[in-house]
Order: structure tokens, then sequence, then C-alpha cells
């Protein structure tokens, strides 16, 4: 690794069944991305608990991917389609609290997309290069999302509490 | 008291050494990662020799975890856990970290690779101090077998295990079993008759007393897991009594309504609106097609009801669902041929004299619709000269990107046929020839010296344009000759596309229902290409034939024997140890909120009115841990993946990324 570049690292929670057999591929194909990527096996996408997510950004993961099977094609029938919804929320939760949200990453691979799964690594590590490290107190200052996303809060909470007709 | 942790970071030869330095990564873990009392390398760690090691490890240094960083867990998980317990510890208590398929293979900086294996070996550390010993759960495996699809790959599994003496239950589509080898005429290479080795296997199926014979019927729904699936199949109408009918065949004979035969003699034949497929067909009992009977859509005739001799028409019947309980399930739904009209250029369905491979094979089979004799589409003529295309719809980035493995023998059988029934010259346009097999090469050996003439190129276009009087009334067949580098034009009468052999239509649609993934081209997906190619990554599931893949009648039959092998292997054996990877809930700390009932797809969760509390069916469970993710009481557990341990990981995985939040945060 060079001293000038930002070597950003990247956690990812792939499933049992699609998306850590597609890194198993890539490795088998010998394709290469970015050795930033550090892989976690749970059983399902939908095992991932948002706090996960959260607690690794706390520990300086500049970058998280959350990986599952495809919609539809999930081993635990529609499980990952509870992992859409969190990330949904953990999306929302993060430029709630000032960080770029583009850190978070969902990606569907099935076992034979090795190669999609790779170019999916190579985009996020390319992306949380270019935002530069995880910088929590920093972040809070200078992000302008912190304020447009406090607006967010109040404007959802008036739109919440409004009486459909 | 701290466990005393073992870590083996493998070498695999120059896999893993030759991308991260292991020795340095082993030394490293030695002293950086708390707890660990050895820490080596090893050229082979699944060797007889690197197993030896860790177990003497574990006797001698008393180790109470172990860390193998090497391969896939998918791989060698089963290795080093069997080791682990040779030596007297519980096999969840040993944790794998994947240096081989997710980091060497993948990187090309070397430090890079080096430093991202240190970060993978102090997760797997983190994690398995955390782990619990758990004992794998025996579960009693159904003796019965269900077999889906019966080509020739079902037929010999089915076969295979009802001579054992286990009972089987063989599902088929279309009304008889058979499958494609049932069309064919001869078999490459040794030209025998297709249906003189099929048949009596065929009948064999339909007489055995251990095989339950449901033809013209579906799998709709599969439940439960290895050992023990509760199975759904629909069994369509047939409007004929199973039970009554003889299969004498006067209701075939006496039906006044003709329709083209698009299934079994690919649409060169008639066939009745009441039909077996044909004559040999098992069982011989015929179907009503509804859609072309004129009972179903005029309301007349009623030929075949009258004419029955033991009243075995019944209009009214309804499609049944049955349901089955078997122990295993191998799938063995073959495939299905290219549409050839996807390529205009070769003047398919436009040009008459075109045909795909397998009209050729009616064609020149002796129970054809021309009686083996090859005619042109006039029914009269004999065609003076033909071209066989290779890989239409095969080798093609376009439509199949892969081999279909088995029509270069099927165009050197072509060509041998015409050459032997007719006068006529035989062109082959090929890209390369693959005869691979035994027997093979001599069989292509044999077609140039019987003059069959090969011309090395893809054909551009197949027209009815003549440009010159010689061909006038003729194919011309385009191609480059890329051995002589020239274009060609070469007149013929008969054209015969060799259509790629494609993944059934809803191939994906039934690997979903079982549980088995589709490689991208959509054929299914063994465990391991080489090593396990007939088992599936779902336990209790295998398949056979083409399904996994383009192969030939013998890589077929080998391949249903095998799952059949497998599948005897598992009802010996009695009793499978399923993972004990399942959640539980602590009904202390449930507040009976209900979150998780119906988050659970297996309903795996039921709620005790009474405690007011939810509860987990342990059979039920596969252990995806949704429910232990959302559970907002943090009541669920899922073992082996449970929040302390994740919560290691992802702290060991980030050792080195910020050295002040390393302290342990409250449990979530």
């Amino acid at each position: 690794m060079s001293d000038t570049v930002f070597e950003p690292k990247i956690l990812g929670f792939l499933c049992n069944w699609c998306s850590y057999r597609a890194a198993d591929l890539a490795g088998i194909a010998r394709i290469k991305y970015p050795a930033n990527i550090r892989i976690i096996r749970v059983m399902c996408s939908g095992r991932v608990d948002p706090t996960f997510v959260l607690s690794a950004f706390a520990q300086g993961a500049d970058g998280v991917m959350v990986a599952g099977c495809h919609p539809g094609e999930c081993h635990y029938v529609d499980q990952n389609y509870k992992a859409m919804r969190r990330y949904a929320m953990l999306k929302q939760m993060l430029a709630q609290m000032g960080l770029e949200d583009n850190r978070l990453r969902l990606v569907w691979a099935s076992a034979a997309e090795g190669q999609q799964l790779a170019e999916a690594i190579e985009k996020l590590v390319a992306d949380v290069r270019e935002l530069g490290p995880l910088n929590w107190p920093k972040s809070w200052e200078e992000n302008g999302h912190r304020l447009e996303a406090i607006q967010n809060i109040a404007r959802e909470h008036a739109e919440a509490m409004e009486v459909p007709q | 008291m701290a466990e005393r942790v073992g870590i083996y970071v493998c070498h695999c030869g120059s896999n893993i050494a030759g991308m991260v330095d292991v020795e340095e990564v082993a030394k490293w873990a030695g002293v950086a990662i708390p707890d660990v009392v050895v820490a080596r390398d090893y050229k082979f760690m699944c060797s007889s020799l690197g197993q030896q090691m860790i177990e003497e490890d574990i006797k001698k240094e008393k180790l109470t975890r172990v860390v193998v960083a090497a391969c896939s867990p998918h791989l060698h998980e089963k290795t080093f856990r069997r080791a682990c317990q040779n030596a007297g510890l519980n096999p969840f208590l040993c944790q794998m970290t994947n240096l081989r398929e997710h980091c060497s293979w993948v990187s090309t900086d070397r430090l890079a690779a080096t430093a991202k294996a240190k970060a993978l070996v102090y997760a797997a550390a983190e994690r398995v101090k955390r782990q619990q010993p758990l004992e794998p759960m025996p579960v009693k495996v159904n003796p019965t077998t269900l077999v889906v699809g019966g080509g020739i790959a079902g037929i010999q599994a089915t076969l295979e295990l009802a001579d054992a003496g286990y009972k089987v239950y063989l599902v088929e589509r279309s009304p008889s079993i058979g499958g494609h080898m049932a069309q064919f005429d001869k078999t490459f290479p040794t030209l025998d008759c297709s249906a003189c080795i099929l048949t009596p296997k065929m009948s064999e199926v339909g007489q055995h007393e251990n095989v339950t014979l449901l033809t013209y019927s579906e799998l709709e729904e599969v439940s439960g897991s290895v050992g023990n699936f509760q199975v759904k199949i629909r069994k369509k109408a047939r409007h004929v009594d199973y039970d009554k009918c003889t299969g004498c065949g006067i209701c075939i004979e006496k039906c006044p309504r003709k329709v083209i035969d698009h299934e079994f003699e690919a649409g060169l034949g008639y066939r009745k609106a009441i039909y077996t497929p044909f004559p040999q067909a098992v069982p011989r009992i015929p179907v009503i097609d509804t859609e072309s009977c004129i009972w179903f859509t005029r309301g007349k005739c009623q030929a075949c009801s009258k004419l029955c001799p033991t009243q075995a028409i019944d209009y009214d019947q309804q499609d049944e669902t049955i349901e089955i309980e078997v122990g295993n399930i191998i799938v063995s739904t073959g495939w299905n041929l290219f549409d050839c009209t996807k390529l205009p250029q070769y003047g398919y369905g436009r040009l008459a004299n075109v045909y795909t491979n397998m009209e050729f094979e009616r064609l020149c089979n002796a129970a054809g619709p021309t009686n083996g004799k090859i005619l042109m589409r006039d029914g009269k003529t004999e065609p003076d000269s033909v071209a066989i295309i290779h890989c239409v719809g095969s080798r093609d980035s376009r439509h199949n990107e892969g081999c279909s493995a088995v029509c270069c023998m099927a165009a050197l059988k072509f060509g041998h046929l015409v050459l032997e029934k007719t006068k006529a010259k035989v062109y082959s346009f090929y890209i390369d020839m693959r005869p691979n097999q035994k027997a093979y090469e001599e069989f292509y050996q044999r077609l140039l010296e019987e003059g069959m003439i090969f011309v090395r190129g893809k054909v551009a276009e197949v027209t009815d344009a003549a440009r010159q009087p010689s061909e006038e009334g003729k194919l011309i067949v385009q191609a480059e000759d890329t051995l002589l580098g020239k274009q060609q034009r070469y007149p013929v009468d008969m054209v015969i596309l060799m259509g790629a052999m494609e993944p059934q239509a809803d191939a994906k649609e039934l690997g979903l229902k079982c549980g088995i993934s589709c490689s991208m081209a959509g054929w299914y997906t063994e465990r391991h290409p080489k090593l396990d190619p007939v088992a599936t990554m779902t336990d209790g599931l295998f398949v056979a034939g083409v399904c996994q893949g383009p192969k030939d009648i013998p890589a077929s039959v080998a391949q249903g024997a095998a799952a059949a092998a497998r599948v005897m292997g598992m009802i010996t054996k009695g009793t499978v140890m399923i993972e004990p990877i399942v959640a539980s809930i602590d009904e202390e700390e449930c507040s009976g909120c209900r979150i998780c009932n119906n988050l659970c797809p297996f309903n795996a969760i039921e709620y005790d009115e009474e405690k007011g509390v939810s509860r987990v069916v342990t059979a039920l469970c596969k252990g995806c841990g949704t429910c232990v993710a959302a559970c907002p009481a943090g009541a669920i557990t899922g073992a082996h993946f449970n929040n302390q341990q994740i919560m290691a990981e992802i702290r060991g995985a980030l050792w080195d990324a910020a050295p002040e939040a390393k302290e342990e945060p409250a449990a979530v």
C-alpha cells in the first residue's frame, strides 16, 4: 500500500449460500479485487443486525458491504427482503448521523456471480476511497447532510402527525 | 479462565504462500493476538501430517480453541472439525478463515494481502474464543427416495435404488418416461438402437414392485430437510382412469382428431387427441389433450368413452395433489432444445428443408414419421446433399456460451446415417471437432474414411437466393473455410442445425422449490465441480444427467447411478447429523411482542399464549438468524452465529482500524 493513496477498510457481511460462495468463486477464478475488504460469513443477509453495521463504522470501518442472494432466490425463502428493509433504514440513519450513506452498500450476488461481486467490491472501495476516511467528529462539523437530515426528521414527524382524510 | 487458542496458517503449496507472507502471519499471530498459545504455518494443513500436528497440539498444549487459516470452510471445515474431534475437542470450537479464496487468489499486492490475512486471522481468533461447544442433532433418514424427471438419468437412478430394495417415487412431467433418449434412432458411437436399450429399462421401471411411477405429474412444493422431506405432487388430469385402463389402445385408434405432434415427433408427425407419446410408452395409459379433443372443445364426439371396453375414460377427472414423504431427492430434469428460429440467418422455420437435430432424429428413426427414410419436406425426395451445421446457439456469446458437448458426435452419427441410407454427399461445418470420450475419436476417423466432408468454419448464412444456375432450387450454405482461408458457397438439398442443449425453461423455478442454485448458464450447481459432482449445496438433494450440465448418455447414466449410490449411502447409514445452527429464545428475556413470529418463513416460531412468550420449534428452524437480528429484547440467540461471536469477529477484523475503540462494547 502506498502512503499517498488512502486505503479504506471495508467490512463485508456475506451470506453463506450465495455471496460467500460468489466470493469463493471469484477466488477460484482468480478474479482480482482490492484487498481492502474483510469478509465475515453470516448464514443469511437477514442475520445482519443493523447494530453490526453501526458497530463496524464505530470501530473504524470506512465502508460496509452487506451481500445476499438475489431477491426471490434466498436460501431461506425471503429473508433477504428483511435485509433490504434494514438497509433502507440504515441508509437513512447514516445520513441523519451525518455520515455519507454511500459508505454502506447492499449487493445481490448469486453463487455464480463471482465476477459481479468482485466488481461491486471494486466499486465500493473506489467510492469510499474518494470519500476519504470515516471521521466522525469531522463529518459532524463539515457534512451538510447533517442539517438536512435533521430537517428531514422534523418534516417526517410532521407528516406522520397529519391525520389522513 | 482464558481460552488457549491455536492458530494454523496453511501455505496451500504456493496458493496462499505465493501472495501472503504466511510465516509472518503465524509469527505475528503468536505475539499480537491475546490468548494465542500456538501459532504455526505448514505447507498443507489439510494433509494427514497437518491434521496430526493440530491434534497433537490440542493434546499437548491443552488447546481449547483452534483457528485454521486456509481455504474456504465450504471445502475443508469438515476436515478440521473432524481433526479437532479426534483430539477430543468439540468440532464447533474450530473456526476456519478463508485466506485462499478470499485473500491470496484475489489479491495482487503481497503487502496488502498479508495485512488482510492478519485481520482475517485476528477476526477468527476473536470469534473462536466466544464459540460454544455444540452437538449435531441426529435425524432418522426416510428410506424412500423421490426422483424428479424420467429421462435416462432418472430411470437409471430409480432402478439402482429399487433393485437395492428401496422404495422410489419417480415423477415425470410428460405422459411417459423415456425422455429425449426415447426419440433417438441410434446412439453414438456404437450405433446401437436407442429404443432397444432404453425400452427394457423403461418397462422394468413400470413393473418394479419398489417403484411408484407418477407420470403426467409435476412437483409442486418441497418442505422439510434432509432425511425427511415432505413433497407435494400435482397429478395432472389424464381424463383416463389409471386403474381401469388396460392400455389396449382402442381409444387412440378410434379418436377422430389428429393433431401435429410437437413434442415426441418434433412437429414432423401426427398424434391423436387422446394419445400415448409413442407406442412403447410407460405407462401405456393414454392422456387426453383437452385443447384439441373434440369433446372438450366442442362438446361432441365421446368416441373414446363409447368404445372403451373398461369404461376408463373420465372427462370430469380433475388435477389431484398428493403428498409424499421421502428422505432424499434426486433431480434429473434434463434439457430443452435451443429455439433455432432465434438465428434467422440459418432459415429455420422459413426454409422448408432446414431441420433441427431433434427433427432429424425423428426423420431417421425407423418408428418415425417417414419410417426411417431420409426424405425432404415433400415426403418423397431423397436429398442429394446434406449440410450439418454445428454449434447452433452453443459456443455463442449471444445465446449459450458453453459447448453442448454431444453435438459433434451426434453430427457424426447423422453423417453416418445419411451416408448409409442415401447416396447423398454430407458436409459438416464445424468450429472444432470434439470427439473426446472412449471410442469417439475412432468414430470420427471412421466418418473421415466413409467420406463425410468436413469444412472448418462457422456458417454465415443459409439462403435459397441462387447466384448461379447450379444453385437454382438449392439451399446455399455460405461459410468461410478457415483452413483454405476462403469464403465458399455450398449448394445442398437439406440442412441440419445442431441446436444447443439448454436448461429447462423452468429449471430455476424448480431449483428454488428444492433449494438448488443454477449457474449463470442455468444448469444446476453441484456441491463441488470436481469432487462432488452429484451432490448439491442442500443436503439430501442430488442432481443427475443434463440438468447439471450438457453430457451424453453414458455420462448421464453414470451420474444417475452415482446419485443413487449417494442416496443409498444415506439410507444405509440410517441417521444423518444436522448442524445445530438454530435459534433459541430465552423465555426470561422474551417480552412476547411477537415480532419474530411473522418473520420466520418456516413457521418455526410458535407463541405460547399462556406464558406470553414465543418459542422456536427446533426441528423446523433452518438457522438463518433473521429473528435473532430482529428481536428488540435481544432474547433470541442464534447458535454459532450469536451476537457476541459476530461482534467479536467485527472487532477482530478491524483490529488495526481504530486503536482507541478496542474495548468490548456492551452486549447488543
